[in-house]
């Protein structure tokens, strides 16, 4: 059983299943150390024992197929018409927004420096880059100020083609992620894998392992929706449950094309792309649970500790945040109410135009009827013209919402891991406190064999206390930058999505003027 | 009170034709109304050149009781009969929009202020234009009476336009209005029965299963009209809540969200827009459903009031049968025959006469409602399109 027939994206959620284009700074926060050299030299992230050193994986050349991407949307993209003077920009801008760019930047390359509004955080950045790539192409962007010339790498993801697996309640959805790639560290340009949402929900685990060191914004996964899967475990083929699947998949394909910023989580990412069998990267469903508990647990020492401030930048940011989010979640509801009643007026249109239809055919006066008939056509085109409308609507627009209330979440998360990261480092120093008040202890009751114990005690704390003081600076640090990075991005999505969405709906007026005027004639012709 | 001058707006209000009566010496309107708490009193101003009236320009007050009553007299007379008797315009209804004015009330707290002043702004354009309708509705019933040869004569019309006092029309007291249901009731009771009486003539038995056919279908798509407008209405008041969150999130946020204003300035027009779609539809389509919903009931009405009356034809016809039989009151029999058959002839006569101009008239209505209505939403699509294609311009060169 299955649904694959219905969901490949219809072609008119043009760029919506492109990934959205993202500047990615080298968040070269691993003092030096990048991945290409990671690559060569030593693991490049703290990897859990069963993940391979990275040079084994890439060349593994387990299996990769060669399937170019069947991605509609890649195709009608560049191919379907538009309006009035948009098109040409659009054209472009469209494709370049169909590549993720991944930069490692050389200082001053080709002359144009990245020009940064905020200022001296970001020359760290240039001069920290070591290896040299072979240069790519170069592709226009609208924002070219915010370009970083360089190094560009395409990588593109879609997941598509969901496909049904299994049986009754062990039967699970899988999805075909498939990569195209220019990374060099890629054996093939084109690949693809199954996976599974749990997969998915373990990939932003492991990522959010990453996240507690360095302070990156991991986009969160789609919620884990029960009753959404039971109905489609359960095998029925409403509309209601192909509607979930698409959510999902479009969902899950936003959330791996963000994951495309951070460098060291696009290394995992293209792992999790590229394994035949995902490895490791099962979601127990007991984990929830788990994670509830330490969300609670998280909240309560958020009251218990507060931190003392010494940046306000910190502090202003995370209200800002928690007010943009509010915000969002508001326009979230307007939005969705907004859907829904679009989807009303579908359904109600169509009913009237059926029975206008009826009206017509039981007219006595030919012309009148014909008109009338004419009329229940055009009523049934504006039903259907709605119908994308509300589908434009949802995905351009609300999802958007959803997943920046997510994302927003996630900032905040990692606010919160900042505040944690100064908490141990308090831990730390306290706990070094101790050890000297013990030393000194031992040394006034002279003690010497446990004297030599404690001094082995201080020193180790004092590398402790150095070691977590250093994680605060570097998480603070790369928490600005990525804050930084993350507004720019949401800048640009939102500002991206807006002009789509309102083209979408300059679209549909265009059809309806259509419409109305076929209609027109038929009317003045009754007499 | 909220009280309204019609006079720029008449021609576009006008939903329904009507044979405007330029021609005839008597010219109705209703200039202004005023409508309080629960009452709307209309000021109906006459220009006649007719000497049955005192004055040649007047004008009174009335209200929506002294509609009705003037609508049952008409029906009550016998002489009309034979004619369609233009339907009662319907009780003006502000329910809807009070109602929505309360839970707007209710929900103030959760919005802002802006939000909320435009919330109350829709409503009442929503209150106003059910007000204009009401009012429009009842102008048209005036001048379809006076357009018409025979009721323009009427004596209680002319009372209803000149007698400048109210007219305390004594409302129907309980068992007036116990009684009309009553007589509701066997008429359709006796409209069942009467469609089974053999009909002589091939118009009227055309005429009657088409108007029968027609005024269901025509029921149903008032119904569907009615809805469809009704979501599109909520679609429109959606993107106020929009806009206004919008405006908020680009209060907040300084440069990086300028384009947020944009597109919040935008949902503000195009909310407009879609709330002009939705009343332009509303009053073309829907209202032109309604009132023919209406008519038609009339028309059906007078083809009952025949075939009730060929029916007592028959009946006398027996009747008189009967009492040759007997041999008794043979003449009262014959008598009330004849004028049975008198009654008839006239009826079909005058019937079919009214029903070929109903047929036009619809005809024509339909017409001018359908190309209005296509000529506006053309007119909206293409300033909605304009529009964002501005704001679209705007967007991409910020």
């Amino acid at each position: 059983m299955s649904v694959s027939s219905l969901r490949n994206p219809p072609p008119f959620l043009d760029g919506e299943d492109q990934e959205p284009e993202y500047d990615t700074r080298d968040l070269d926060s691993d003092d030096g150390e990048d991945i290409f050299t990671g690559r060569s030299n030593k693991p490049f992230t703290p990897t859990p024992p069963e993940t391979d050193p990275p040079t084994d994986i890439f060349s593994e050349e387990g299996y990769t197929v060669q399937t170019p991407i069947k991605h509609p949307s890649l195709h009608t993209n560049i191919l379907e018409p538009k309006f009035n003077g948009i098109q040409s920009d659009e054209e472009l801008d469209l494709f370049a927004e169909a590549t993720v760019e991944l930069t490692l930047t050389t200082p001053n390359s080709q002359g144009r420096k990245e020009v940064c509004p905020t200022g001296p955080h970001f020359s760290i950045l240039n001069a920290h880059s070591s290896l040299r790539m072979p240069d790519t192409s170069n592709k226009t962007m609208e924002e070219l100020e915010e370009e970083e010339h360089g190094d560009t790498f395409e990588l593109n993801i879609a997941v598509t083609n969901p496909e049904k697996m299994g049986d009754g309640m062990n039967a699970f959805m899988t999805y075909k992620v498939s990569t195209q790639t220019s990374l060099p560290a890629f054996r093939s340009k084109t690949f693809s894998v199954r996976r599974r949402f749990s997969d998915f929900l373990g990939l932003y685990e492991k990522l959010l392992v990453k996240q507690s060191l360095m302070g990156c914004i991991i986009p969160p996964p789609p919620q884990k929706s029960v009753v959404g899967m039971t109905k489609v475990k359960v095998g029925k083929e409403d509309p209601s449950s192909a509607d979930f699947v698409e959510k999902r998949r479009a969902a899950l394909e936003r959330e791996l094309s963000r994951s495309m910023n951070c460098l060291d989580q696009c290394i995992r990412v293209c792992v999790f792309c590229q394994l035949p069998r995902a490895v490791n990267t099962q979601a127990l469903s007991g984990s929830g649970f788990l994670k509830m508990i330490n969300k609670a647990s998280d909240a309560v020492n958020k009251m218990t500790i507060k931190m003392n401030e010494s940046d306000n930048w910190f502090e202003s940011k995370l209200q800002e945040v928690e007010n943009e989010e509010q915000l969002l979640r508001r326009l979230h509801a307007s939005f969705d109410s907004l859907v829904n009643h679009r989807k009303e007026l579908c359904s109600s249109t169509a009913m009237f135009a059926k029975s206008v239809a009826m009206l017509g055919s039981s007219e006595e006066n030919s012309a009148l009827s014909r008109a009338l008939s004419q009329l229940a056509e055009v009523e049934d085109k504006l039903e259907q013209l709605q119908q994308e409308q509300a589908f434009s609507d949802f995905f351009i627009f609300t999802e958007l919402l959803a997943d920046y209330v997510r994302l927003l979440g996630a900032v905040r998360g990692c606010f919160e891991q900042r505040v944690k990261a100064w908490q141990r480092w308090q831990e730390a120093q306290s706990t070094l406190q101790k050890k000297r008040e013990a030393e000194a202890k031992l040394l006034w009751a002279n003690k010497p064999d446990k004297l030599q114990q404690a001094k082995d005690d201080i020193t180790e704390w004092e590398a402790k206390v150095g070691q977590s003081e250093r994680d605060f600076e570097r998480i603070s640090s790369t928490l600005r930058k990525e804050v930084h990075r993350f507004e720019k991005e949401k800048c640009r999505d939102f500002r991206h999505h807006i002009v789509k969405y309102l083209e979408s709906l300059h679209r549909t007026q265009h059809r309806l003027v259509k419409c109305w005027e076929t209609f027109l004639p038929e009317a003045k012709a009754i007499v | 009170m909220t009280s309204i001058s019609q006079d720029g707006d008449r021609d576009k209000l006008r939903s329904v034709s009507v044979d405007l009566n330029n021609d005839t010496p008597l010219l109705i309107d209703i200039p202004d109304a005023l409508c309080e708490r629960d009452k709307v009193k209309f000021t109906i101003h006459t220009k006649t050149t007719l000497n049955s009236f005192q004055k040649p320009d007047f004008s009174v007050s009335r209200q929506h009781e002294d509609f009705i009553w003037l609508h049952d007299t008409l029906v009550e007379t016998e002489d009309y009969a034979g004619l369609i008797i233009p339907p009662v315009p319907p009780k003006p209804d502000f329910e809807s929009p009070r109602e929505k004015m309360h839970k707007l009330g209710e929900g103030e707290a959760t919005m802002t202020k802006e939000e909320y002043t435009k919330m109350k702004q829709e409503l009442e354009a929503e209150y106003l234009a059910v007000f204009k309708k009401t009012v429009q509705v009842h102008e048209i019933f005036l001048q379809r009476l006076s357009s018409h040869p025979a009721f323009s004569k009427d004596r209680n019309f002319q009372i209803f336009l000149e007698y400048d006092q109210d007219l305390s029309v004594r409302r129907k007291n309980a068992k007036e209005m116990f009684g009309g249901f009553f007589k509701n009731m066997v008429k359709s009771a006796d409209e069942v029965l009467i469609s089974g009486v053999k009909e002589v003539d091939e118009f009227f038995e055309q005429e009657k299963t088409f108007l029968l056919d027609y005024f269901g279908k025509i029921k149903d798509a008032t119904a569907k009209a009615e809805k469809m407008t009704r979501s599109h209405k909520n679609l429109a008041d959606d993107y106020i809540h929009i806009s206004a969150t919008l405006t908020t999130i680009a209060a907040d946020d300084n440069e990086a969200f300028k384009s947020k204003a944009c597109i919040s300035n935008v949902c503000v027009c195009v909310q407009k827009l879609e709330a002009r779609v939705a009343s332009d539809q509303e009053l073309k389509l829907t209202e032109l459903f309604r009132y023919y919903m209406r008519d038609i009931q009339a028309a059906k009405d007078l083809l009952y009031r025949r075939a009730r009356a060929l029916a007592d034809y028959e009946n006398s016809n027996k009747a008189l049968d009967k009492a040759r039989l007997k041999s008794k009151d043979v003449g009262q029999a014959e008598e009330h025959q004849q004028q049975c058959l008198q009654k008839f002839d006239k009826l079909s006569e005058s019937g079919k006469k009214e029903l070929t101009s109903f047929k036009a008239r619809r005809v024509v209505a339909f017409r001018k409602n359908l190309i209005e209505m296509a000529e506006l939403e053309i007119k909206h699509a293409k300033s909605n399109m304009s529009l964002l294609h501005a704001c679209i311009e705007q967007l991409q060169s910020n």
